[in-house]
């Protein structure tokens, strides 16, 4: 289980034929927690939708080898299924089809893929949602609204860990799943980040703010600006970017890369 | 990523045909003779064979719409006026003819009236080959009918109410279904009694270019309900088929009236249908209209509130595929004041098909206090497909609340890609964003076809993407 790794080599990639991924480096096994911190703008989310396989990111060199398989080509859903997740900074809205369909359907899926095995049936699906849902300190009302939808800033990263506690992937990319919260929703999503590290998945967190460091304990930090990782180290390092900010770092490039 | 998606044709699943056995078929064309021979088959009585008769002359009389969809595939003399299946109804499934009623098992009707239905018609060709209505309801007073029975043997309930909703001059195809009409539904729901499951008619064209021309006639007395569901299949030929219903319904004060369709005809059917009730004090009409299937089809359900405080309602879902043309809506007339309607609208276009939202809102000067609302959704699923909205309006009286909203949207790229990474292939994702988006009316269908409709959905997503 814990060979189970993601390795990012030299990732240059593009969108819209302006060059973003300057050529990142990354290493990250099951079970490890690492931050990626950056300025906005800098390419924090263009790595995490290169990873995930976003039709309009194309990758211009460089490698992601999943357990050791190169994924460059594969398709978000066969990404998902080798156990890559990613938790939007911006979901987007499904109008018409509820929480509840939405998430059995996917957990479902999982499942089938997992063992072959007999998908859930509602009623048990729906006693696993509650419990998830109240550790997430959710209104069991909200499995009926329609998913994304008129959703406030804190339900949509609340859904967000919810479906990360729900599918259990080996690797999760968490895309600022802190921004726009309050402290009380912050403790709250730390808690299911936690749960689920827990269990053993693998963390790349997204952020911008060294606040959810706090609660959620990196292994490793590494700063990103203008595409690249510039300067890696432990949690420490966050520390000292709460106090100096992004500037002293612009222009530097790590010297491990 | 969505390139398009698999017309609804492809996956049709009820396009089988069914050996052609006879009693009775009349010879292609339309003439003052098949019509004379319609009427005369069916042992009428005079004035029905006069109103046929005047029927004919109106609608040779009638141009073709201008407007619409495309008909100029429909030739007159190309099709079968009559049909005579079999020279028996069946009250029991056993009395039908046994290749019938292997028809009518494949398409689930005889398990659905066991499972959830208080009565069910099924009609084949020109006529219907089985009825029946549970004992319970008959002891109600309920009626529940093939129109051509009902004319026997209940001949003043049915003169007073027949054509007075919707006359042979209201257009040319009321007029050619006034001419030639046979089966559909006659319902009679008395005062008070409400029929708490729904009663159901099915109705199957199976020879080739036939031509099917039901009337149905509903009456709800003061306070009663009842809900009311037709579908309709028929086999792929490469000749066209011809469906032209008229559907008169009489709603009384207080009473409810919910008239469901799942329109799922072959490719080859031209469907031009004229449905339309007219609402009386505090009674309210549901058009839940789904079509899906058809070449052409040109449907607009109406409300006509003649009473204070009656309410209309219309969900009518579409979906356009390959070669189908569905110019579809609805009218809402308020003829009395505080009357109010409500109007929604999903369509679904996709490989080059075509859909429309044609409707009409009318409130005549007096009718203070009216309020409506019309919502068309359209979403478009590739560059190939089209739709468009026409909403009329015509509004003569100021103390009133009318609003109005249209949207269009696509499966989107961030979509598909926040669900693929969740898992799900992208014909999955898109079937889920499709059914999502018509998930408003879906969900007032009764179970069985909620089921079915997302299941058609699933299918239609299945091999087109990626
Ligand atoms: N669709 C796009 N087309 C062109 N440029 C884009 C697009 N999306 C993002 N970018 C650019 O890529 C850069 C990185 O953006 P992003 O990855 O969202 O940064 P971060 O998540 O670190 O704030 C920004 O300069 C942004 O303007
Ligand atoms: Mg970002």
């Amino acid at each position: 289980m814990n060979n189970k790794s993601l390795k990012i080599d030299d990732l240059q990639a593009s969108i819209s034929g302006k060059k973003i991924l300057k050529g990142v480096s990354l290493n990250i096994k099951k079970g490890e927690v690492h931050a990626i911190m950056g300025p906005n703008g800098s390419g924090k989310s263009t790595l995490a939708y290169t990873l995930m396989g976003h039709p309009s990111y194309k990758i211009e060199d460089g490698s992601l080898l999943l357990n050791d398989e190169n994924i460059n080509m594969l398709s978000p859903d066969e990404r998902a299924k080798r156990g890559l997740f990613l938790a939007f900074q911006y979901p987007v809205a499904i109008p018409g089809v509820t929480v509840m369909n939405f998430l059995r359907n996917i957990y479902n899926k999982k499942i089938a893929l997992a063992n072959g095995g007999k998908p859930v049936s509602i009623f048990q699906f729906n006693t696993l949602l509650k419990e998830r849902m109240g550790f997430l300190k959710m209104e069991e009302s909200f499995a009926k609204r329609y998913v994304n939808e008129g959703f406030s800033g804190g339900e949509k990263k609340r859904l967000e860990i919810l479906q990360l506690e729900i599918l259990n992937p080996d690797l999760a990319v968490l895309d600022e799943p802190d921004s726009g919260l309050d402290i009380d929703a912050l403790k709250v999503v730390s808690e299911g980040v936690n749960r689920a590290i827990e269990k053993g998945v693998g963390v790349i967190m997204v952020t911008h703010y060294a606040r959810i460091l706090n609660y959620v304990k990196p292994n490793f930090v590494h700063v990103f600006i203008d595409g690249r990782v510039v300067k890696s180290g432990g949690p420490e390092l966050a520390k000292e970017l709460e106090d100096k900010g992004y500037d002293w770092l612009k222009g530097k490039v790590n010297s491990k890369h | 990523m969505t390139k398009g998606i698999a017309g609804i044709g492809e996956d049709y699943k009820y396009g089988f045909k069914t050996p052609e056995k006879y009693v009775f078929k009349s010879k292609k064309g339309l003439s003052k003779e098949v019509v004379e021979e319609i009427s005369h088959l069916k042992g009428e009585p005079e004035w029905m064979r006069k109103f046929r008769l005047k029927s004919l002359e109106i609608f040779l009389k009638k141009p073709m719409p201008w407007w619409g969809g495309d008909l100029s595939g429909v030739n007159f003399d190309d099709i079968y006026y009559f049909i005579r299946p079999s020279d028996k109804q069946g009250r029991t499934w056993d009395e039908v003819p046994k290749e019938i009623r292997d028809t009518f098992d494949k398409l689930g009707i005889p398990e659905a009236e066991r499972k959830f239905l208080a009565g069910v018609g099924a009609q084949y060709e020109s006529e219907a080959v089985y009825h029946n209505l549970k004992e319970e309801w008959k002891k109600k007073g309920v009626i529940f009918l093939d129109t051509d029975t009902a004319l026997k043997e209940y001949p003043d309930i049915f003169k007073e109410h027949f054509s007075t909703v919707v006359p042979p001059a209201d257009n040319k195809f009321a007029a050619l279904n006034s001419a030639v009409w046979s089966g559909g539904s006659f319902i009679y729901v008395p005062e008070g009694v409400h029929i708490e499951i729904p009663l159901q008619a099915y109705f199957r064209i199976n020879a080739q270019n036939m031509g099917q021309f039901e009337r149905s006639l509903i009456i709800a007395e003061p306070g009663s309900f009842v809900h009311y569901v037709e579908g309709c299949t028929a086999p792929i030929y490469s000749t066209n088929s011809l469906h032209t219903a008229v559907v008169e319904i009489i709603i009384k004060k207080g009473a409810r009236l919910r008239y469901t369709t799942i329109q799922n005809w072959s490719k080859n059917v031209y469907n031009l249908v004229t449905k339309r009730a007219v609402a009386y004090e505090d009674a309210t009409m549901e058009w839940v209209d789904g079509n899906l299937g058809s070449k052409v089809t040109m449907k607009y359900p109406a409300v006509f509130m003649h009473g204070r405080g009656a309410k209309a309602d219309i969900l009518s879902l579409t979906i356009a595929g390959k070669g189908q043309n569905q110019d579809v809506g609805g009218k809402v007339i308020h003829m009395a004041p505080h009357t109010s309607s409500n109007i929604i609208s999903k369509s679904i276009s996709q490989n080059g098909g075509r859909s429309s939202y044609r409707g009409l809102v009318k409130v005549l000067k007096g009718c203070h206090g009216v309020k409506s609302n019309v919502k068309c959704d359209a979403m478009i699923l590739d560059d190939k497909s089209r739709s468009d909205t026409y909403p009329y309006m015509d509004i003569d009286e100021k103390k009133v609340s009318i609003g109005h909203e249209a949207t269009v949207s696509r499966v989107t790229d961030e979509q598909l890609f926040y669900l693929m990474n969740r898992g799900l292939s992208e014909s999955e994702a898109a079937a889920m964003v499709v059914s999502g988006f018509i998930e408003p009316i879906v969900k007032e269908l009764p179970m069985e076809y909620a089921v079915e409709m997302n299941r058609l959905i699933q299918l239609q997503m299945e091999g087109a993407v990626g």
